[in-house]
């Protein structure tokens, strides 16, 4: 543990924040903003824990992404979720994803009136699931990044090398750079600088962020989850911006290389195909997910099932989507902490522990 | 509650739990010595102060590293009691014992309510055994109810508790509900973590010479730290601040909690306790419980603070944030 020690020290952070004040005066002095997006989930829990947020100068922001996987799944996808359920099929899933509201429930609700819905921690615990319950048919709510679609993909992989036919995976994968593109594209969002996701980037590699430094002029770093490792990201963004040379900077070398992991990759790649996602808050994006490959149809429960994950409500008050762009800060939202809290969410990003309006309502709220 | 129906997290320990006690108990038994809700009852009796409490035990696995549920029944409930200033003395213990379980475990189970009632010094005077057909329970539910005598001079209450007063715990937090859930989920680490189920009714004993100076004791189960403390505070003109780098956390929970994405402070210990005590007689106390073994990672980790209403958290990089009551189940974040 001496590993996490070394990565939390206080005189260090002093010395960061220094020099990012420093840094950041000489950018408002020309009239320049330092507006810093943290895109992974992650990263937003970390800086909620170890209160980073407000140990940043004024002049400095660091605004949440859309990289919380459960924030960003659309309330359809919940629906489709149910309707399974409702047919007496088991659930296997994430924790987290119990809260998210679909259009008119949540899992949890349906699991209390009696619906099987199992928690599980890793996606094996769906496997177990299915070969416990041969007479069943079970479904793995696939979601999440690049991170969580490798575990995903290999449980697929073992299902049909053990012969497992009950299984399957109703996929909502999301992916990574595309989300940040929508984004750039979006005029009303203005955001100076990204702190790249550090489990993500180990998957897909830092090179996977070129194009956004090339083409948009928008420095990026790919930094861990310790709250040094985040200032330090910080700190050497807010340099670029100060000295007009945006690059692609890597923090995380001693787990993310630039092309990545290739054996992830080529695993990924050989069951999934980009599709174009649903996203709670931003929309559909063309080819923003993955989902299964036509060969693997067996295992897609959209197919097998014929259940939709497009479509569906959600709650007209909800600002997650201005929460996922950056546009506002949770507090803003008018029934954040009020209407919206963790034991009653109204939009997804109050669920999970990652979602950055549960983060701030754990860790900063100031009622 | 916007919900009709029970839902796990109605049992987690956090607001949930909290809600559902405010609503469905308080209005129909809330009047006489279960006002306020104390983890044991002060009841007295002929001219003595007894303290009654009682608990329900159910866990899964049933056998963890560290124990097992029997441990865990008799520790609860003697914890109870201590943390109420009594020093315990009777237990029942009432057993749901579901078709097919194995013998050998249940001779393990009860083994170990006989080694940690001789420990704590309690006796078991009572009992009861059901058996519910496979299916209908997980194993085995084990309840306990213990009755002990009011130790002389301690004045225990929430309202009790002033700015500038300190917070002490007696070890290290949360290793009960890593271990169990490591256990559960097997989770692997090199050193691992082992409950740290334990009677703390020697650790109550040792304060008890300087019962005056303590204004509040409690064991910080379901909900952890974080529970006890933030109720402490809510609806109060008191608050409480914390320092990260005072509180004790093993490593090994620590390594499981990172991993997981869990909070510590809301991870249930089941052998440690946390008191409130008058600045004068927080280093003697300290110094007492030093001297136990169980007692050995004890430490200050904070003082109640003016800042109504809430708990804050001095961060080790030197931030600050609010440490918030748990709300319901924990649940591991998922990448
Ligand atoms: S506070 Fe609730 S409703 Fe408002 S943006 Fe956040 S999650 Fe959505």
């Amino acid at each position: 543990m001496k590993y996490i020690e070394g990565f939390r020290d206080a005189d260090a952070a002093r010395f960061l924040h220094d020099k990012l004040a420093a840094t950041g005066e000489e950018l408002a002095r020309e009239g320049r903003t330092v507006r810093v997006m943290e895109v992974c989930g992650s990263h937003t829990m970390a800086i909620a824990r170890f209160g980073v947020r407000g140990m940043l100068p004024d002049t400095v922001s660091l605004l949440s992404g859309p990289g919380c996987p459960v924030c960003v799944t659309d309330a359809a996808y919940i629906d489709a979720a149910i309707e399974l359920a409702e047919r007496e099929i088991i659930i296997a899933t994430f924790g987290d994803m119990m809260r998210v509201p679909g259009s008119r429930e949540t899992l949890a609700q349906l699991r209390a009136a009696g619906a099987e819905v199992e928690v599980c921690y890793s996606p094996e615990g769906a496997l177990v699931l299915a070969r416990n319950n041969p007479e069943r048919e079970v479904v793995f709510l696939g979601i999440g990044f690049e991170t969580t679609t490798a575990p995903v993909v290999s449980l697929v992989h073992t299902a049909q090398a053990q012969g497992v036919r009950n299984l399957s995976v109703l996929t909502a994968f999301k992916l990574v750079p595309p989300a940040l593109d929508a984004l750039i594209a979006d005029v009303e969002v203005q955001i100076d600088a990204f702190l790249c996701p550090a489990h993500v980037s180990a998957i897909i590699g830092s090179e996977a962020y070129r194009p956004i430094v090339e083409q948009h002029s928008i420095p990026c770093a790919v930094a861990g989850f310790e709250p040094l490792d985040i200032l330090y990201g910080v700190q050497v963004l807010a340099e670029m911006l100060a000295q007009d040379k945006p690059a692609l900077v890597n923090h995380y070398a001693r787990v993310v290389r630039p092309e990545g992991n290739l054996a992830a990759k080529t695993l990924i790649d050989a069951y999934l195909e980009p599709v174009d996602a649903g996203w709670r808050g931003l929309g559909e994006l063309p080819r923003s997910g993955l989902g299964l490959r036509e060969r693997w149809s067996a295992y897609d429960a959209a197919k097998r099932f014929s259940v939709s994950t497009r479509g569906g409500s959600f709650d007209p008050r909800c600002r997650c989507g201005d929460v996922l762009k950056g546009k506002i800060i949770p507090p803003q939202c008018p029934i954040f902490g009020k209407v919206c809290t963790p034991d009653n969410p109204v939009g997804a990003c109050m669920v999970s522990s990652e979602g950055s309006c549960a983060a701030y309502y754990r860790y900063s709220r100031t009622d | 509650m916007t919900t009709r129906k029970i839902l796990l997290g109605h049992g987690g320990g956090g607001r949930l739990s909290r809600d559902l006690i405010a609503q469905e108990i308080l209005p129909r038994f809330g009047e006489g010595p279960l006002a306020g809700l104390p983890d044991g009852a002060l009841l007295e009796f002929g001219g003595q102060k007894l303290v009654f409490s009682t608990d329900s035990f159910v866990v899964h696995p049933l056998e963890f590293p560290g124990g097992n549920i029997g441990e865990l029944a008799v520790h609860g409930t003697v914890n109870d009691i201590a943390v109420s200033g009594g020093k315990p003395l009777w237990l029942s213990l009432a057993a749901v014992l579901e078709e097919g379980l194995d013998l050998a475990l249940y001779r393990r189970v009860l083994d170990s309510v006989k080694a940690a009632a001789r420990e704590c010094g309690v006796q078991v005077v009572t009992g009861d055994t059901k058996v519910v057909a496979r299916g209908q329970c997980d194993g085995v539910y084990l309840n306990t109810a213990g009755i002990g005598v009011s130790i002389e001079g301690f004045e225990l209450s929430q309202g009790a508790v002033r700015a500038g007063d300190q917070v002490l715990v007696s070890g290290t937090l949360g290793e009960h509900g890593m271990a169990v859930m490591a256990a559960r989920e097997g989770i692997a680490i090199a050193g691992g973590v082992v409950s740290d189920t334990a009677g703390v009714q020697r650790l109550v004993q040792a304060a008890a010479p300087f019962a005056a100076g303590v204004r509040f004791m409690r064991d910080p189960t379901r909900g952890g730290a974080a529970a006890v403390l933030g109720e402490i505070v809510e609806d109060t003109s008191i608050g409480i601040l914390l320092d990260e780098q005072a509180i004790p956390f093993s490593p090994g929970a620590r390594a499981i909690a990172e991993m997981l994405g869990l909070d510590l402070l809301h991870v249930a210990s089941e052998g440690r306790m946390i008191l409130i005590s008058a600045p004068e007689c927080s280093a003697k106390i300290l110094a007492a419980w030093k001297a136990l073994p169980e007692g050995e990672n004890a430490g200050v980790i904070g003082r109640v603070s003016e800042d109504a209403g809430r708990v804050i958290l001095t961060t080790a990089i030197g931030g600050r944030r609010l440490v918030d009551i748990p709300r319901g189940e924990l649940l591991p974040r998922i990448c």
